[in-house]
């Protein structure tokens, strides 16, 4: 086990160089309520957090990760631009067996600005860079913002668009979406059955038929939904060639001048994404001018979307074999779920220090 | 000594009893019916522990039992890395019941997985919250849909008549144990196609904290593979 105080020693160290980068340190509670994490990050947040009850304020959860304070205390009153750093303790539940850490710190640094998007990108990874080199680590790269691009530009329905997107950050289900929007999966049987069903009335006549109407869910949205499965069962399949280019793109795996050049030739066929690529290629520039050696960098356009559903643009990760050392990137649409109407461009990530004084214990 | 935890009232009771004795392992409560022991003829140095199905999970991975019959469906959600835990010795054929997931059957337009997903997105947008599913399975219930990449659903605890709560209003849907889904039918329900999240039946167990030869000795003498 590393020493705590070689931990507290990495975790100032890393908090003096992100105020030494223009951050100012800003406090978050470490009891959160657990209603804001649950909408945010959904069901699967529980089995990750330790939830307690608070008498008054009802469910609380110990702090998972200092992204939803951070973000509501610069929504609530931040400057614009802004950056930030931090470091406490986060807590995670561990479901299994094993020495996994439950209560561990991170230090992290966050930017809010509105201008040069591509140049905050390449500061947060040159500075998290800097700050691990010599521990051997594997940078990985990814930009969500553009497969969702790709989402956004392929010929289909609003509705099967809006599909793919909800799930860009359930790779399993979003490929069972694209396999049958793209005609690849056969209908499954249990569809085609509800389908013959539906189309056998009216829905009000159906319902009834079916047994009385129990709960919540009205009469209204479940023939909307009826109506929307028997529209979007007429709907054309998107096209070979789009669905080529989505399926070749969900496994774009290369050094990232390759991938640009690699995403180029997709967006011959899909242009939608290729203010997403112009993006990616002027954060590779603005990497190059501080110094990333880009020739070598992965790029992965699947990275990232494992991790909790808020990333919406650059990711980035620094590993150690499977350990995940530092992570971040860019979350712009999460600042407006938080921000009650108002938005603002973030990027940003945290380090784990306890990782960091292992393995320089170790070297 | 051996101590064997066994549910303490009921038909699995009783199933557990019969399977017992039909290996020579005569098992019977003793002193009054309402008095939770028991004790083991035919064989020496046994113990019987009477216990509440769910409890016996728990006593399990805690050491304090070696062996104990319970449901694969308390196992399985109430310990972490059950199979760490404990091992699986043999099923007894009896206590056959499914976990599904059911929503009302006036839901036309909902038949799978995928459709409740759908549905859940919608009813989201339309209500302000998460599409609520009444459960005490919580872990099992959780890991499956998170498995299948359901979202916009939120976990509601039910210990009891769960059947009931979407009449009440306290949830949209339920995920439940049903053997005949009689009681699913009864109260308007209807069991998703496609989501069986476990078929469930009634277990021997043997602790994995429990490694003494006696336990080895009497699983082969009841005819078990130690």
């Amino acid at each position: 086990m590393t020493p705590k105080a070689a931990i507290r020693a990495e975790a100032d160290r890393l908090f003096a160089a992100f105020q030494a980068a223009g951050a100012v340190p800003v406090d978050a509670d470490i009891l959160l309520p657990a209603e804001t994490l649950l909408d945010l990050y959904g069901e699967d947040i529980r089995a990750k957090a330790y939830v307690t009850t608070d008498p008054v304020l009802g469910e609380m959860m110990l702090r998972p990760d200092f992204t939803v304070p951070v973000v509501q205390a610069h929504m609530a009153h931040g400057a614009d631009p802004a950056r930030y750093c931090y470091s406490g303790e986060v807590f995670r539940a561990q479901d299994h067996l094993g020495a996994q850490a439950r209560e561990s710190l991170q230090v992290g640094f966050e930017i809010f600005d509105r201008q040069a998007p591509e140049r905050a990108d390449a500061e947060v990874f040159a500075l998290f860079g800097a700050l691990l080199a010599g521990l051997n680590l594997r940078a990985v790269t990814g930009d969500i913002g553009i497969l969702m691009a790709a989402v956004r530009g392929i010929s289909a329905s609003d509705k099967r668009k809006a599909a793919l997107l909800r799930h860009i950050w359930r790779p399993q289900r979003f490929r069972a979406l694209l396999d049958r929007f793209s005609g690849r999966a056969p209908m499954p049987a249990a569809r085609a059955a509800l389908l013959a069903r539906l189309a056998g009335g009216a829905p009000a006549d159906l319902i009834a038929a079916a047994g009385p109407l129990i709960g919540l869910r009205e009469a209204d949205e479940i023939a909307a939904r009826a109506a929307t499965l028997l529209e979007d069962a007429k709907a054309a399949p998107i096209s070979a060639l789009e669905a080529a280019m989505l399926y070749d793109l969900l496994q774009l795996q290369a050094p990232a001048p390759a991938a640009l050049t690699h995403l180029r030739g997709i967006a011959v066929h899909l242009p939608a994404i290729l203010p997403a690529v112009d993006r990616f290629a002027a954060r590779l520039e603005a990497l190059q001018s501080h110094g990333v050696a880009v020739v070598t960098l992965a790029f992965e356009a699947s990275h990232g979307r494992t991790a909790m559903e808020y990333y919406d643009g650059f990711v980035f990760s620094f590993l150690h074999g499977e350990e995940v050392v530092a992570s971040g990137g860019r979350y712009d649409a999460l600042t407006a779920v938080l921000g009650q109407g108002r938005s603002i461009p973030a990027v940003g990530g945290i380090i784990r220090p306890h990782l960091v004084a292992a393995l320089r214990g170790a070297a | 000594m051996v101590k064997i935890g066994v549910p303490s009232k009921g038909r699995l009771m009783e199933k557990t009893f019969e399977w017992f004795g039909a290996r020579g392992l005569r098992m019977a409560k003793s002193g009054s019916d309402r008095e939770y022991a028991g004790v083991v003829e035919g064989v020496a140095g046994v113990e019987l522990v009477m216990l509440s199905a769910s409890e016996v999970p728990r006593e399990l991975a805690a050491g304090r039992i070696d062996l104990g019959v319970t449901g694969t469906d308390l196992v399985r959600d109430k310990l972490a890395d059950w199979d760490r835990q404990v091992r699986e010795v043999a099923a007894l054929g009896f206590g056959q019941a499914d976990l599904i997931i059911a929503v009302p059957a006036a839901w036309i337009d909902v038949d799978t997985l995928d459709d409740l997903d759908a549905a859940a997105a919608a009813f989201r947008a339309r209500h302000g919250f998460r599409l609520r599913i009444a459960t005490k399975y919580h872990r099992l219930v959780r890991d499956y849909l998170t498995a299948q990449g359901v979202a916009d659903y939120q976990l509601i605890d039910s210990q009891g008549a769960t059947e009931g709560t979407v009449k009440n209003l306290t949830a949209e849907a339920i995920a439940d144990i049903t053997s005949s889904g009689e009681t699913l039918r009864a109260n308007h329900l209807k069991v998703l196609s496609d989501a069986v999240i476990l078929r469930s039946q009634a277990m021997l167990y043997q602790s994995a904290l429990s490694t003494g030869p006696e336990v080895a000795a009497l699983l082969a003498q009841i005819g078990l593979r130690p």
